[in-house]
Order: C-alpha cells, then sequence, then structure tokens
C-alpha cells in the first residue's frame, strides 16, 4: 500500500498564466464580479461611443489651432517672442546639464519633453517655420547641455546654483526693462499659469519656512502672530483674498503703481505661504527632538542649529508635500480669470466671448482641462517618484 | 579637560553663567555637591545650577565664586526672549499702523467713511434664488441670503460627495480589475483639473446645453432636467402628519428600550454583536404600520407638472445651483475616495487574516477589526475636505450663483464698501471653518473612543 502511495502520480499544478486565466481572475472570479464587468462593459462601450462620434464629427476642432498662440502667451507681444524662447532655452539648458549629471526621474521627464518638442515642431497646424524652429532648437539645447553635463561632478554647485538663479533671470527676461519691455499686463495664456504657480511656490517658500519657525518659537507673541495669520489665510477661501488683493492693494499702498498682475501674484504668494508654513511645519516636528539636543551640545546657537541640523532635515521630508502644494496651486491660478486676468482659463472664456467661436464651449474647455491635466498629472507621477527616491516613511 | 572647549559653548546661556569657566569644572562640582546622576542639561537646568551649586554655603570657598552671582540682564535669555517679542510686536503693530493710515487716507480720497451703517440701507438689486426675499430690503438681509445659500450647496454637497467618493474608494479596492481601473481613472481625471474649469465646464457646456422646457428630459416620471434646472417632487406635509409623529415618538421610545435591552444581554454573554439589532426593525415597523393606519397621507408628493411655459410645483434646482453642486461633488469626491481607499488599506492585512481566522465573518470583519482602525485615520483628512467643499463653494461667483462671495462683491461694486463687505465675507467663512472643524474634532474624539 505504501508504495503505491509514493509512486502515485501528481498532476501538474493547473497553468497560472495565459489571458484566459487573468481573465478569471480579474474579472469574472465571482458571480457579481461578472454582473459588475458586464455593466461596466456596457457603459464603458455607450460612453466611449458617445465621446468618439461627437469628437469626430460634431466637435470643431479648429478652434484650437486658430487660438494656439493665445492659449500658450496671451496677448505677448510677437516681436518680443524671443524671450519666451529664450526663457525656455534658459531651463533647457539647465535641464539637460541636470539630466546628463544626476540621470533618474530628471532624464525620463527630458526624454518626454524632448518628445514633446519634436511632435509640436511636426504639428500639421499652420504654424510660423521660426516656430518649428524653436522647436527643434530646444531639442538641441538639450541635448548638447546632457552630453557636456554628462557625468561631471564639478558642476553640481554651479547647476543648483543655477536653477537657483534661473528664477529671477527668467523673470527679467521675460519682462525685458521698461517700456521696451513685456509688460506685465502683456502675460497671459499657459506662460502667465505657469509664472503664477512657480512665483507662487518659488516667493513663498522662504516665507512660509519662516512663518514654520515662527509658529513654533518658544516666544509666545511670535507663534501667536504667525499662527493668526497662518489661521486666518487658510479658513478663508481664495477667491475672496484675491478680491480683497485686487481692491485693497490700491487702498493699503497708495503711490506704488501696482498692476493686476503683480497684485494677484502677491496674493498668491501670501496665500501659498501659508499652507507652505503647514507644510514646513509637519517636517519640523518630524525632526527627532535628540537632534536639537546634539545640535546644542556641539555648540551650536539656535540659527546654526536651525540652518544646519533642523532644515535641511525637515525640509528634506516636505518635498513631496511641496509637489503637492504645487500641484494645488497650480489649478488654483485659475482663479485669476474671474478677476479678469487672461491666463489659460481666461483665455479660453475670452476666446468664446467671441462670436465668431460661439457655442464651442465644449472644445475649448476640454483642451484647457487637458493642459491642466497633463501638468498635474505628470508632476503627481513625479512626486511618487521623489517619494520611493527619498525613501519618505521607509526611514 | 580634553572636551572642556566644546563644552565651552554647550548653551548660549551658559556663557552668562560660568563666564570665563571651562564648563567640566562647572560638571564635576555640580556632581560633587549634588550627588546627582548627570543629565542633559538645557539652558535654564544651567542657570539652575550656577543659582543653587554656586551660591550654596559649602560651594563659598570654591574657586568657582569669581564667576557666580546674577546674570546681567543682557544675557538672560527670559529677558532677551521678552525683548525681541515687543520688538518684534512693534514692528507688526507699526506695519498695521501704516497701512490703517493708508488706507484711512485711501477711502477719504474716495470720499468713504470706514463703517458698517450702509448695512441698513435698501439693496435694490434682486436675488435669483434662496429664502424670500425683495430688492427693497436692506444689504443685511440680502447678504444673509447669500450666507444661507453658500450652507446650502455646502451641506448637499458634502453629503453627495461623501457618497460618490465612498463609492469609488471602495470601488478602488474591488478585487475586479474592470472597476478598479475605472475608479482609479475618475479619481485623476477629476482631481487633476481646475474646478473652476469643472464648473465652468458643467455651467456652460452640459447645463446650458441641456433642452429647453418643451423637450425636458424625464426620469421616472417625477424628475424634469431642462436648461432651467432640475425640477423634483417634494414632499408636502399634509394635516394627518402630527398623528404619523405620534406613532414616530411611540416607536422611537420602544426602539430605546430594546436597544439597551440588546445591550444589556450583549454585555452579559460577554459577547460583540448588533445592537440596534431589535431596535431597528421595532422602529421601522412601527412607522410602517403608523404610515398605513393614519387617515389620509401624512405627506403627498407634489409633482413639478408643466403649466404654461414652466414646471410648476415640487423642488427646483438652478441651472446655477445643479452646475455648482455636480462640479463640487465630482472634484471633493475624487479626493474623498483617495482617503477612504488609504484609510481602509492602512489597515494591515494580518488584521483581517487575524478576524477571519478567530471566525469573524466578513461583515464582523468590517464591522469590528477594520472599520474602527480605518475611520480615525481617515477623519482628520476628510475633515479638511469638507472645509475644502465650503471654501470651494465660492467659485460660484464665477457662473453668477447668488452665494456669500457673489452677494458680496454686488454689493461691495454698489457701495464701494469694500473693507467692510469682504471682512464680513472672511469672518462668516472663518466662523463656518471653526464650527466645520470643531465638529469635526468633536466626532473624532468619539469614534477614536469607541474604536477601543
Amino acid at each position: 500500500m505504501e508504495e503505491q502511495g509514493l509512486t502515485q502520480e501528481i498532476k501538474p499544478p493547473v497553468s497560472t498564466k495565459g489571458p484566459g486565466r487573468w481573465l478569471k481572475e480579474n474579472l469574472f472570479n465571482t458571480w457579481y464580479n461578472t454582473i459588475l464587468t458586464c455593466l461596466a462593459l456596457v457603459f464603458l462601450f455607450f460612453a466611449f461611443k458617445g465621446f468618439l462620434t461627437w469628437a469626430f464629427t460634431e466637435a470643431e476642432w479648429g478652434v484650437i489651432p486658430a487660438n494656439f498662440r493665445l492659449f500658450m502667451v496671451g496677448s505677448y507681444p510677437q516681436e518680443q517672442i524671443w524671450r519666451v524662447w529664450t526663457a525656455i532655452y534658459i531651463l533647457s539648458v539647465l535641464m539637460g546639464l541636470s539630466a546628463g549629471l544626476w540621470g533618474g526621474l530628471i532624464l525620463r521627464f527630458v526624454v518626454v519633453l524632448s518628445g514633446v518638442w519634436f511632435i509640436s515642431a511636426l504639428l500639421p497646424f499652420d504654424f510660423e517655420l521660426s516656430t518649428r524652429g524653436w522647436c527643434l532648437g530646444a531639442i538641441a539645447m538639450i541635448a548638447v547641455s546632457f552630453f557636456l553635463g554628462r557625468d561631471r561632478t564639478s558642476l553640481r554647485s554651479w547647476i543648483l546654483g543655477g536653477w537657483i538663479l534661473s528664477f529671477p533671470v527668467i523673470m527679467v527676461v521675460l519682462r525685458g526693462f521698461g517700456e521696451n519691455g513685456v509688460l506685465t499686463s502683456r502675460w497671459g495664456g499657459l506662460l502667465l499659469t505657469l509664472i503664477l504657480a512657480i512665483s507662487g511656490i518659488v516667493v513663498s517658500f522662504p516665507l512660509g519656512v519662516f512663518l514654520a519657525l515662527c509658529r513654533q518659537s518658544k516666544l509666545p507673541v511670535i507663534r501667536w502672530v504667525s499662527t493668526t495669520y497662518i489661521e486666518m489665510v487658510r479658513g478663508v477661501p481664495l477667491i475672496t483674498i484675491l478680491f480683497m488683493g485686487n481692491v485693497l492693494i490700491p487702498i493699503f499702498m497708495p503711490g506704488f503703481d501696482i498692476n493686476q498682475v503683480l497684485r494677484m501674484m502677491l496674493c498668491l504668494i501670501f496665500f501659498s505661504a501659508a499652507y507652505m508654513a503647514e507644510n514646513v511645519r509637519g517636517g519640523l516636528q518630524g525632526v527627532p527632538r535628540g537632534q536639537h539636543e546634539a545640535a546644542q551640545a556641539v555648540g551650536l546657537n539656535y540659527v546654526q542649529t536651525t540652518l544646519f541640523i533642523v532644515l535641511p532635515q525637515a525640509l528634506r521630508s516636505v518635498i513631496p508635500a511641496i509637489v503637492g502644494q504645487f500641484i494645488a496651486l497650480f489649478k488654483d491660478t485659475s482663479l485669476v480669470s474671474v478677476i479678469g486676468l487672461i491666463d489659460l482659463l481666461g483665455v479660453a472664456r475670452s476666446i468664446l466671448a467671441n462670436p465668431k467661436w460661439l457655442g464651442l464651449q465644449a472644445e475649448v474647455y476640454l483642451f484647457v482641462a487637458f493642459i491642466y491635466f497633463v501638468f498635474c498629472y505628470a508632476m503627481s507621477y513625479a512626486s511618487q517618484d521623489i517619494e520611493t527616491d527619498l525613501g519618505v516613511g521607509k526611514h | 579637560m580634553l572636551h572642556s572647549e566644546v563644552l565651552y559653548l554647550a548653551t548660549p546661556s551658559a556663557f552668562g553663567v560660568l563666564g570665563q569657566v571651562p564648563l567640566d569644572v562647572a560638571y564635576q562640582t555640580h556632581f560633587i555637591t549634588n550627588n546627582i546622576a548627570p543629565v542633559y542639561l538645557k539652558p535654564r537646568d544651567l542657570r539652575g545650577v550656577s543659582q543653587r551649586s554656586f551660591d550654596s554655603k559649602n560651594m563659598e570657598n570654591n574657586s568657582l565664586t569669581a564667576a557666580s552671582g546674577k546674570i546681567p540682564f543682557w544675557r538672560d535669555v527670559r529677558v532677551l526672549g521678552a525683548l525681541f517679542q515687543v520688538l518684534f510686536l512693534l514692528g507688526v503693530i507699526l506695519l498695521l499702523a501704516i497701512l490703517y493710515t493708508n488706507m484711512l487716507r485711501g477711502l477719504d480720497s474716495l470720499g468713504l467713511a470706514l463703517n458698517f451703517n450702509f448695512l441698513q440701507d435698501e439693496a435694490g438689486f434682486d436675488i435669483s434664488e434662496g429664502i424670500s426675499y425683495d430688492p427693497s430690503d436692506t444689504y443685511l438681509k440680502a447678504f444673509w441670503v447669500g450666507v444661507l445659500n453658500t450652507l446650502k450647496v455646502s451641506i448637499i454637497g458634502i453629503v453627495c460627495a461623501t457618497l460618490i467618493g465612498l463609492l469609488f474608494g471602495i470601488a478602488r479596492l474591488s478585487s475586479n480589475w474592470l472597476i478598479r481601473t475605472i475608479a482609479a481613472a475618475y479619481v485623476e481625471c477629476f482631481r487633476n483639473i481646475p474646478l473652476l474649469l469643472q464648473i465652468i465646464f458643467w455651467y456652460t457646456a452640459v447645463v446650458a446645453q441641456l433642452p429647453n422646457v418643451r423637450e425636458s428630459i424625464s426620469l421616472f416620471g417625477g424628475v424634469f432636467i431642462n436648461n432651467r434646472g432640475v425640477y423634483l417632487p417634494s414632499p408636502e406635509p399634509t394635516s394627518s402628519l402630527t398623528i404619523w409623529l405620534w406613532f414616530l415618538s411611540g416607536g422611537l421610545l420602544l426602539a430605546v428600550i430594546l436597544y439597551i435591552a440588546r445591550w444589556r444581554q450583549l454585555q452579559q454573554l460577554d459577547r460583540p454583536g448588533f445592537r440596534a439589532k431589535w431596535a431597528l426593525p421595532a422602529f421601522l415597523i412601527v412607522a410602517l404600520c403608523g404610515w398605513f393606519l393614519t387617515p389620509g397621507r401624512p405627506f403627498t408628493l407634489d409633482l413639478p407638472a408643466l403649466q404654461g411655459f414652466n414646471y410648476q410645483g415640487g423642488m427646483r434646482f438652478s441651472p446655477e445651483f445643479s452646475a455648482l453642486l455636480v462640479g463640487l461633488s465630482i472634484y471633493t469626491s475624487a479626493f474623498i475616495a483617495e482617503i477612504v481607499r488609504s484609510g481602509i488599506q492602512s489597515v494591515v492585512k494580518g488584521q483581517r487574516e487575524a478576524a477571519r481566522a478567530v471566525g469573524l465573518k466578513e461583515g464582523q470583519t468590517l464591522r469590528l477589526v477594520i472599520l474602527p482602525q480605518a475611520v480615525p485615520i481617515i477623519v482628520p483628512p476628510l475633515t479638511s475636505q469638507y472645509l475644502n467643499l465650503a471654501k470651494n463653494s465660492s467659485l460660484a461667483v464665477a457662473i453668477a450663483f447668488p452665494d456669500l462671495v457673489s452677494v458680496g462683491n454686488t454689493m461691495l461694486t454698489q457701495t464701494g464698501q469694500a473693507i467692510p463687505v469682504i471682512a464680513m465675507i472672511m469672518v462668516s467663512y472663518l466662523i463656518m471653518s471653526l464650527t466645520t472643524s470643531a465638529a469635526m474634532n468633536w466626532y473624532n474624539r468619539w469614534i477614536t473612543r469607541i474604536g477601543r
């Protein structure tokens, strides 16, 4: 009997691979999942059919290429458009160098970006030839600087310095000087949206760090003032702050000629600073108490402890949160169109106000939504990548 | 003495106390005199050292006495702190004062006085929806209409967003690949597009494109959708409602008694169980019996019906309200879905397996093991989403739904009283934010206590 048992034939295990197996496991494993799958398929079929029929037969997409320039830069003067390209080239060089040096996420990003430029250069719209040239030039810039920066670790601090300097330099390039430059009131479209969002994050960053440190201070008055500011700003909607800034900044600061774009920029910065402060505070609280004590023990004073010990650790852990805030701010900049600026959404609204493009809401808004989506999704994807790179929550 | 230089710099206040004395000497004397273990020294502790050990009798002959004595006030952390705070406060006050004088000058040049008297004036503008209001009413009344409209859209929006978010959050955890993917696409799509764009899209590209009144879309025979709004049947109380209310109170009483009885029984048995197992059906049975026993019906359904050029009767959601509600609910639900998903996923898999291993059923596992651990994680971010929704309802101004901000904005342009009006708007939102977060904090405390 025993011998028989030993020689008993064992059947090979049922295959766990193959599309049929996958379908059974993931779509039809129980009776209710089967019903759900069928319902979902029916829903998807009708949704896609409806959308595709509309998109390919009824929709008039001609409005997009006809106004492409408006979408991108608003009423930025044509003869000064080289300023925008110069700004893009500065960023391209920095990105190429960084990609060469660090590789990884930024390298992938640069590759995708080059692809986008390449496709833009070949789009069958009636772009001017110079625009196509500028697009290809951007790819060349990225490629050249990539090979220049390749594994050249000595450039490291130069590139970091370049990134820090790039923001003021680009602002100056875009604005130019005096009457010969481009007045900020003529900035518009995606350009304005990006400028508002980036300046909102970059300028609010030091402000937010300062507010967070104040809120963590042992001195009660400083703590109270900072807490009041943060909680008040976080308690009210952005739109009221924008309305307030629009009306009150001229009253509060007579004598300064601050135009609407700058006013909105200031409002976004002060708004964003309060949220930034809360993010940074989270990071500050995450720094173990022992780090402060160790810093004190080796004889560092408060400023040194904060600058060299606490902040580097705190800021490292809040990078994902700051990316999240940047995404939120990028979306929130659309509110300036309510005040009357022509950012990306404002451009869409002004195009639709034109009798020539009447009734094309769906096309225009879907296109604008697509642009917002691509930016936000790319950033949240990058943020997840950074999170894994930094190993947040694993240490 | 090797480490004297390092320890010498231990704290800023140590400079003041010990002057030129190496700190390790101070340490030694401290241990000798007080016979205590070395603990880490904060600035304040060191001050204590100086006063207790250096000024005490047995230290009088110590060579360190030269360094003893009071700390000069310009090196005292407390004095410096106070001074710094006073200076900081003065700076803030100075800034505010400059802004205030500038403001007064600015208002003066505009010919405006800073007070709230204008609130008693006649508003003179119409508000398309909300509680009964007439253009001849005061500005204060107009503002109140706006506040109530904001509350209405926020509360209905929160309910809808929670339900939709819950649905998609659970769908993201489904074992069905297709359902999971659709839910993920929904979340990614709606949370990555600005809310303002979504609201404007719903308003101009969807609601405004609906068919006109004659060709209304009709659902279930009672709901009508057209470009003038959404018409729903509404329950109208009749005279026999009071009788039914008596039935309801009786049922409630019975339910409470049964609930307590069941609770006692469960306590005696020392078993987990569903406490409302008897109370809930009992209440429902009494309520249903009451419904049929009451002469006439407690409620009649007021169905919207086409009369002349429009639907009359029932409940009407205006196009603006509908677009705003849809936009707010969908946008917020995408965030809530993520919160629900991560909350449930944060409960360790082993917990579920352990619950199954000790023989709990699927429902019991969810109710007794998963939810008590997931809900405390879910509630705080959920609160901030509710607050966001209430604040985001201010985007109504873009589609002219008369909420608090857009009524306020009209008041502002009519009277020019920017500062009082904006202050009123901000205070209203602050009150709403603070009440909501207080309520949710209370709920959070309650739920965490239950969970234990």
